[in-house]
């Protein structure tokens, strides 16, 4: 085991922002490794500055350095100038800690948070110097285990992942060093090994594959339904269903999940890099799983029941990070950071600390759409207030029903009135087009509320820009959209330029809008089958890496290798999938019921909105039953201003009450006289709504 | 309260940006709870000021930063500044050491301003100390030397000439530099900051194009034909070792090296005065 760093750093002087592979980082660690503990190579699929930050990987960092029989280090994602000058001198993949060659670990895991990475995943385990698939690997290499988001559905990376891991990895990845460190001592370090035999790694994988929340692919058999007649020339056979190989492994594989976050307080060393990164600041956790539901949202379907932190260990973690980093702001994170029970006082009392001395700006990433939010927003973001972010995601009230994000019109311009009264002068929306059911009234809806944003801004400031952020829809596993068949490039373009042309006229609106053409790509893998394997390879060695950055997407590569492997974008990614269809990821599990996903979707198609199970009854999603846990929320009431779920009338979307801070910022402008009334009407709103 | 402070970049972190090494201090100096100065209006900043940017891979064994602390805080007068490079060492990333602090004057101008030159140590792999030595020699005797250098993402020409103050080859090879160093042979330059910088690279370019080949983009990477030991310079490393500041036709540091006045001119007493 031999540092690479006297050959890696000569090539620093050929590459833009050589700091990246250099390591250094504060909360980077230096392990010493050993023949009894299991190495693993922690790799995040893209470049370090999206990865670093990554709070799942640093979190599993510290979790395995503090364990006895085990060492981690990190590496991210070459850029493409590096990667060139390292395959030009023979440099594998390599940490960043010491700097050591990738076959030195006996676990390369990857981190998937995006389907567009996965042609990364590949390349990586390549320079690493280790075959892509699975089946061309011996003892003598090392296991490629991969979790995350996109685990969910593993089935495209069935071929070169190893092994899966679903759901949180606090508790498996213990669990799986465990395993494969005993391994390692019986059969010698798979690590860089050559000599001799390999041992055989069936063992190993068949009893990682009985770990509860691991799924080893090479352990199931995807069968295909045999097809005649005109439709067998036309497209592949449908999947039939996907079961166990072997005796002792599960038909289905549940997630894992941690029932109590308060007892896993990590990072407790957040890295801090020497260079800039994306969320370069402190995060810290406020609670993991969201039950707002909304129908397009995986992150909030995975990721259920709501865990929440406790509220003094949320400030432990805030003010000792805030001392040990010298960062100067902390982002308060979760899917929907204002539910969190008493973020006001949570807020608050790190704000008025002494130790921050005013100079502290706390964020609160996935703001509600509702003016109690801004007003937290506004008290709290004392400083550095540029733009502030909401996202309706749908143009009209019906097309919310549909997706479940329960804002009226009234919320978002309560929303967007404060955020412009408090001082913020830039509005950022976000919207999805091409969900299920959707018509150009609901498009252009998009615009309305946008312009209607721009002429309430223009009662407060000059100058006022709102920018509608247009994302195309891809259908994603374990939600009620997961049968919905994509709109296509083309439908998905006509109505960008819909709202091109709707905006245009309108002065201080921009509409930005992301590729339809990558979103086409990322349906492909989002919903693939094992046969996806073919042309996620495909396109890897036909150069295309870095498939989520605009400079390096190519969708030619994706339709070609389709082609090339008999299937298509219309069968793939724009067809509608039925309710018997059996889905590649049938045999995974999130905790939720087929039934209730297939009912929320019927939902979905008949405008009926749900409410959210935190503060209403349960209905049985299957997230807490499965695994006899329950909500860990503090507070039992919903939070006061909370547009969603909170018992109104979801017909009409009801009364909501809205109350404005009093809190005016030093140097914002204090809110002119109309809205002194807007304060007295919705205190009286906040008394009502939240008895 | 104005503190001026030396440290020196070497090693690794070499290859991070000026602007990476502005938010280290900035971390750095709010871990050591000083009273830092904040500038007005909506995004408060430390009044922090750097002098020359140095460019993104080279080191240095003199970097100054200049730091306003609050006057109205009333912990300001109690910072001992003494104990400051050793505390703020301590919260740097390995590579940047804290040398010297002292109070400085407002009115003295930023740095900025005032530094006119500066004294580099450039250590070059692949060629000959005498094939180095007839290019410097070259250089030193050209009325103008004319290289391409880009300014706001155009290609000039400009006249490196005048900006050398001073050019000689390096006694023997120099602990100037962080470590990793290979074998290499090195020159001593001091380059004019004013009108504008000139850059480490920029000398390289220099030293190509008196040989009569053509100057610019990959000129350096070029192969060389000259016969063996000859070689194009590629440059390996290159340190900062001082920042001149002229006061009344005296040269002076930005801070004074304490009880180590003959080091103060160690890169300048073995040159040849260029100019």
């Amino acid at each position: 085991m031999q540092s690479l760093w006297p050959r890696v750093e000569p090539l620093l002087t050929q590459v833009e922002k050589p700091a990246r592979y250099i390591g250094g980082e504060l909360g980077a660690q230096t392990p010493v490794h050993s023949d009894s503990s299991a190495a693993w190579l922690l790799i995040y699929p893209d470049t370090y500055e999206i990865g670093l930050p990554n709070q799942g990987l640093q979190i599993l960092y510290e979790i395995l350095n503090e364990r006895e029989d085990a060492v981690a280090e990190r590496a991210y994602a070459p850029w493409v100038d590096m990667e060139a000058a390292m395959r030009s001198v023979g440099v594998p993949l390599f940490s960043l800690e010491n700097h050591l060659s990738a076959r030195d670990f006996d676990v390369l895991a990857f981190n998937l948070s995006a389907e567009l990475v996965y042609t990364n995943v590949l390349n990586l385990i390549d320079l690493a110097g280790v075959p892509v698939r699975v089946a061309d690997r011996t003892g003598h290499h090392p296991l490629v285990v991969a979790g995350g988001h996109c685990a969910f559905n593993p089935e495209p990376l069935a071929d070169f992942v190893d092994c899966f891991v679903l759901g949180d990895g606090e508790e498996a990845v213990g669990e799986m060093n465990a395993v494969i460190a005993a391994w390692k001592v019986a059969n010698g370090p798979p690590a860089g090994g050559t000599a001799g035999d390999p041992p055989d790694r069936t063992g190993l994988l068949r009893s990682l594959a009985q770990l509860d929340g691991v799924y080893v692919p090479s352990c199931y058999e995807a069968h295909y339904h045999q097809e005649t007649g005109p439709a067998a020339h036309a497209v592949l056979p449908r999947l039939a269903g996907t079961s166990p190989r072997f005796p002792g492994i599960p038909d289905r594989v549940e997630k894992r999940t941690i029932a109590d976050l308060g007892e896993w307080p990590y990072p407790r060393q957040q890295l801090v890099p020497l260079i800039e990164v994306v969320h370069d600041r402190l995060n810290v956790e406020l609670f993991r799983g969201c039950t707002r539901g909304c129908r397009f949202c995986q992150a909030g379907m995975i990721t259920r029941p709501v865990r929440e932190r406790p509220a003094e260990q949320v400030r432990t973690m805030v003010m000792d990070g805030l001392a040990r980093t010298g960062y100067d702001e902390v982002a308060l994170t979760s899917l929907s950071s204002a539910d969190y029970s008493g973020i006001e006082d949570t807020v608050t009392s790190i704000i008025d600390d002494p130790s921050c001395s005013g100079q502290v700006s706390v964020s609160l990433p996935s703001l509600r759409v509702d003016a109690f939010t801004v007003g937290t927003a506004a008290q709290i973001q004392r400083v550095r207030r540029t733009g502030l972010t909401f996202a309706p995601e749908g143009g009209t009230w019906r097309m919310r029903q549909v997706i479940n994000k329960l804002i009226r019109e009234e919320d978002l311009y309560a929303a967007v009135d404060a955020a412009f009264s408090q001082g913020w002068k830039r509005v950022k929306l976000y919207f999805l087009i091409g969900l299920p059911t959707e018509t150009d009234e609901d498009t252009l809806g998009i615009v309305a509320l946008a312009k209607q944003c721009v002429a309430i801004g223009k009662r407060y400031h000059k100058g006022v820009t709102v920018t509608a952020s247009v994302g195309g829809f891809v259908p994603k596993v374990q939600t009620p959209f997961q049968w919905f068949g994509q709109n296509t490039i083309e439908e998905l373009t006509r109505k960008v330029h819909l709202l091109r042309d709707a905006a245009r006229p309108v002065r201080g609106l921009t509409v930005r809008w992301h590729d339809p053409k990558a979103t086409a790509a990322e349906g492909v893998v989002s919903r693939g089958d094992r046969r996806m394997g073919a042309v996620i390879e495909q396109v890897w060695r036909r150069g295309g890496t870095f498939q989520e950055w605009t400079e390096c997407f190519d969708l030619s590569l994706w339709t070609d290798a389709l082609a090339e492997n008999g299937m298509s974008l219309e069968d793939t990614v724009y067809r509608h999938r039925t309710e018997d269809e059996a889905l590649p990821w049938d045999h995974l599990s999130a905790g939720l019921h087929r039934d209730f996903l297939w009912q929320d979707w019927l939902d979905a198609l008949a405008q009926h909105g749900l409410p959210d199970c935190r503060w209403t009854p349960c209905y049985d999603c299957g997230a807490c039953t499965g695994f006899g846990i329950e909500h860990v929320v503090a507070s039992a009431v919903p939070p006061a201003g909370g547009s969603q779920g909170t018992g109104q009338d979801l017909s009409t979307g009801g009364q909501v009450p809205v109350r404005f801070l009093t809190t005016v910022p030093s140097g914002a402008v204090p809110a002119p006289g109309p809205d002194e009334d807007a304060v007295a009407r919705a205190g009286a709103a906040a008394g009502e709504g939240s008895g | 309260m104005r503190i001026r402070f030396r440290f020196v970049k070497l090693g690794k972190i070499r290859f991070t940006s000026q602007r990476d090494v502005a938010r280290m201090w900035e971390r750095a100096l709010r871990r050591a709870e000083l009273p830092l100065a904040y500038t007005e209006g909506f995004s408060p900043r430390p009044q922090l000021s750097f002098g020359l940017a140095l460019p993104t891979g080279c080191e240095s064994l003199a970097e100054y930063l200049d730091v306003v602390l609050d006057d109205a805080r009333p912990e300001t007068a109690g910072v001992v500044l003494a104990e400051l490079p050793a505390l703020l060492t301590d919260l740097l990333p390995e590579g940047i050491t804290v040398e010297e602090s002292a109070l400085v004057e407002r009115r003295d101008g930023s740095l900025q301003q005032q530094v006119t030159s500066c004294s580099w140590t450039m250590a070059f792999t692949g060629m000959s100390r005498d094939a180095l030595a007839q290019r410097v020699a070259a250089l030193v005797a050209a009325d103008s030397v004319t290289i391409t250098r880009e300014r706001k993402g155009r290609q000039e020409e400009d006249d490196l000439r005048p900006s050398v103050l001073a050019l000689a080859v390096a006694p023997e090879p120099s602990g100037e530099f962080g470590p990793g160093m290979g074998p290499s042979v090195a020159v001593v330059a001091e380059l004019a900051c004013q009108p504008r910088g000139v850059r480490p690279i920029e000398l390289v370019r220099g030293l190509i194009a008196v040989s009569g080949r053509p100057a610019g983009d990959g000129g350096e990477d070029a192969p060389t034909g000259d016969g063996p030991g000859a070689g194009i310079p590629a440059l390996d490393r290159a340190c900062r070792t001082q920042q001149w500041i002229e006061r009344d036709g005296r040269r002076e540091e930005p801070l004074a090296r304490r009880g180590d006045p003959a080091g103060a001119d160690r890169a300048v007493h073995a040159l040849e005065r260029a100019s």
